[in-house]
């Protein structure tokens, strides 16, 4: 099924012609609007007028997500501050967070994005969806609440958390679609066993599951403990929200909104284009937002995108789902995580080259972030109390800046393992 | 003469331990090879770490062997207080220092006695005037010397 088929089934050709002309405005637009461009345009000699082709993008300079800590909080934007209808924003890494701006026509194309993942997963307007992301400036939220409007479907936005109550309005309401963070779906899967929810009498038929990696593994034991088709849906703030790309029902891959985001494939290395088929980081340009379009945006995910036709019938690019990441961030219950912001936290309390060492694990079927802090002469007192104090305020910190919650272990010196003087930051011990 | 406040402070060395299996023994056996005695100690423990607490015989050498072994460690001033020997003995001396307004963090015993008197070590806020407190009130502290060659 198709929410907009004439677009999402494009001839390529046709499809090419109408991305160039919304590349060249958008292109024009932000050099002429928002003076960072300008300023990295000129610094690459390159001008609105040299892009002649698709292939020409590549001339552009990239954006990362530095520039956009760099022009907080809204000089990225290319409307006046009145044509903004929302903004959200991600987490930051000094306590400052990321921000996006959406017009009233971006929160429209939005919504139609969302629309055509909820629709490729065979779901409608007589669906009944039920919004366990997190609602707030995180997209997840919000973001599949437009699309399931406009959809025409009954939404229940219940948000994030609160199991039991979850799984009463799943019987109650007949939830026929449940989006939330895969993790948090199968988490609400042992809770249902647990409580001795009669899963025959659920209508929950689909799960579209985002904001985290996840594997074919967890699909599969999705799929079997619900009973249900479990899609794939992928999204970041800063290109959009949830539904860039989305999974039809082969779930082969998932769908590029391409007349929306040009993606491209890159050495992350050497920033070079890699062809179709090849394996590196995820680079998108948004070619039809008002608010806040960005130009290259290295997303720092890794994946690898199939221009070859879907036997659903969508022309769009797909991508495979997300294996990993260039750079350090993790994702946890839908969380961007950055060593980075745990480091500054340290520093406020003092420490000026503090050890520490991020270490995620899935327990069940929840992710828990233990951050180790090895003790250092300064930190360390001959009282427990104020020990504990250091922890408390590390816990209470970290919690404030990440805002997920995370278990603080003091460790002994040396304890983190240094390789060539330099600490490993990360330990993932999730088996997804 | 009297030695007051400052002369009478005992060097404490305090450790950070993870609550994992051979760290102790791991303090123990750098002392031991560098001939340094421990004359008393003490463990406050939570579920996840713990501090360990000693008066050696060499605090300064002690410091610095740790140190190089690894762990994070610190030099705390602490009072080394002679106590009855009998029932009530201790009660007597924590009776002065409540009515002085002076609160103990911790305490704990030494194993050796100086005397027929058994030893405690008090750690305060306020150690020098804790000191004097102590000695107006005739309750012997005892010097970082005496303590360390005990």
């Amino acid at each position: 099924m198709f929410w907009q088929k004439e677009l999402e089934c494009m001839p390529r050709e046709e499809l090419r012609k109408l991305q160039l002309d919304k590349l060249k405005e958008t292109v024009q637009r932000v050099y002429d609007k928002v003076p960072f461009y300008r300023q990295a345009f000129q610094a690459k000699g390159v001008e609105p007028g040299d892009i002649k082709s698709l292939e020409d993008l590549r001339k552009l300079p990239f954006t990362v997500k530095q520039d956009l800590r760099d022009n907080y909080p809204f000089g990225l934007f290319t409307v006046p501050m009145e044509s903004i209808v929302r903004v959200h924003a991600s987490s930051g890494t000094t306590g400052k967070p990321t921000v996006v701006g959406y017009t009233q026509q971006d929160i429209v194309n939005w919504s139609d994005q969302v629309a055509r993942s909820i629709t490729a997963a065979g779901e409608s307007s007589s669906s009944m969806v039920q919004i366990a992301y997190g609602y707030g400036l995180f997209t997840g939220g919000l973001g599949f609440h437009y699309g399931a409007e406009r959809v025409g479907a009954t939404v229940v936005p219940i948000s994030g958390g609160n199991s039991k109550r979850q799984l009463m309005l799943m019987e109650d309401f007949g939830t026929t679609l449940l989006c939330c963070t895969p993790s948090y779906a199968l988490n609400l899967a042992e809770e249902a066993h647990e409580n001795g929810v009669d899963f025959s009498k659920l209508k929950l038929k689909t799960g579209i599951f985002g904001a985290e990696p996840w594997s074919l593994n967890m699909r599969k034991e999705l799929e079997a403990k619900w009973g249900i088709k479990a899609m794939d849906i992928y999204g970041l703030s800063e290109i959009m929200g949830p539904g860039v790309s989305y999974e039809c029902i082969c779930q082969k891959g998932l769908h590029i909104s391409e007349d929306f985001f040009l993606p491209e494939i890159i050495n992350p290395e050497t920033g070079e284009p890699l062809p179709y088929g090849e394996k590196g980081e995820l680079v998108f340009t948004t070619i039809d937002k008002e608010g806040f379009p960005i130009i290259r945006y290295r997303t720092r995910d890794i994946s690898i995108l199939h221009e070859d036709k879907c036997d659903c019938g969508r022309t769009f690019v797909r991508m495979e789902r997300v294996t990993g990441r260039t750079d350090d961030m993790l994702i946890i219950r839908g969380v961007n995580v950055f060593p980075s912001q745990v480091e500054s936290v340290l520093l406020e309390i003092g420490e000026t080259e503090p050890h520490y060492q991020l270490v995620v694990d899935r327990k069940g079927t929840l992710d828990e972030l233990e951050v180790w802090v090895e003790v250092s002469d300064k930190m360390f007192s001959d009282e427990v109390r104020r020990l504990e104090d250091i922890e408390r305020k590390l816990r209470q910190e970290i919690n404030s800046i990440l805002g997920i919650g995370a278990k603080i272990k003091l460790v002994e010196p040396k304890t983190i393992p240094r390789s060539e003087g330099k600490a490993k930051r990360v330990v993932d011990k999730r088996e997804i | 003469m009297i030695l007051r406040g400052e002369g009478m402070r005992v060097k404490q060395i305090s450790l950070f331990l993870e609550n994992k299996s051979g760290r102790l023994a791991e303090v123990t056996r750098l002392l031991g090879t560098n001939d340094i005695n421990i004359r008393a100690l003490s463990i406050a423990d939570t579920t996840d770490f713990g501090i360990l607490r000693m008066i050696v015989s060499n605090p300064d050498e002690a410091l610095k062997v740790l140190k190089e072994g690894g762990f994070t460690v610190s030099m705390t001033d602490v009072i080394a207080v002679e106590v009855a020997d009998q029932p009530g003995g201790l009660g007597a001396v924590l009776q002065v220092l409540q009515d002085n307004g002076i609160n103990i963090e911790y305490l704990y015993a030494f194993l050796e006695k100086s005397s027929n008197d058994a030893l405690v070590v008090l750690r305060v806020e306020q150690i020098d005037e804790a000191i004097n407190i102590l000695q107006a009130k005739g309750i012997n502290t005892l010097k970082g010397e005496d303590v360390y060659s005990l």
